[in-house]
């Protein structure tokens, strides 16, 4: 049973993946670039953790972790940016 | 019972992290856009990471806790980050669907 859901998951996050992409490319101004980003690298942590419970190995969840933290500074670093001009003053 | 249940809350996180990418490619000023996926963080991700930390505290016998460190990280800077993504939007006036005060009609795309 946990097979079957994990298949739909997989399809549906890989779906949400794909939709995020078209909005990274496509995205007329900036900041909505940066939100498909943002959005690219929770959908990835979710991909991980589901790819953690079909192996039944604990290992993935520290590179989720690590998109984690560095897509949090990656998007503030780019928001800071797009506000003054500069990251570091 | 726990497998149905882990079943569910496997299906409906990735149901809605799919419909908050779908909210993101599909709604029509960035506003609107914005509020897609902080949908995909707090529910789709959330259960998907309540259902791993389960499902591991069930197949090594013992709590398995990694994943609440994630859940936890992620309702806590998703709030930063839309903030910070909306300010920046202010910043470069990106067009709204909605009117801004003291004008009357709201300018159509």
């Amino acid at each position: 049973m946990i097979e079957t859901a994990l298949v739909i998951a997989f399809t549906l996050v890989g779906l949400a993946v794909a939709l995020n992409l078209w909005r990274l490319l496509r995205g007329p101004s900036a900041p909505d670039r940066i939100l498909a980003l943002d959005t690219l690298y929770v959908n990835t942590i979710a991909l991980l953790v589901l790819l953690g419970i079909h192996l039944g190995s604990n290992i993935y969840f520290e590179a989720a972790l690590l998109i984690a933290l560095m897509g949090f500074v990656g998007t503030v670093a780019l928001c800071k940016f797009l506000l003054r001009g500069d990251i570091i003053e | 019972m726990l497998e149905f249940f882990l079943a569910f809350l496997i299906v409906a996180g990735g149901a809605f992290t799919f419909i908050g990418s779908l909210g993101l490619a599909r709604l029509k000023d960035f506003y609107t856009r914005l509020h897609g996926p902080t949908k995909a963080t707090t529910l789709g991700v959330g259960s998907i990471l309540i259902a791993s930390t389960i499902y591991f505290s069930r197949l090594q016998g013992e709590p398995s806790l990694h994943e609440v460190l994630v859940t936890l990280f992620l309702f806590i800077t998703a709030p930063v980050s839309a903030h910070l993504l909306a300010k920046a939007a202010l910043h470069l006036e990106l067009p709204s669907l909605a009117p801004r005060p003291g004008q009357e009609n709201p300018p159509r795309d």
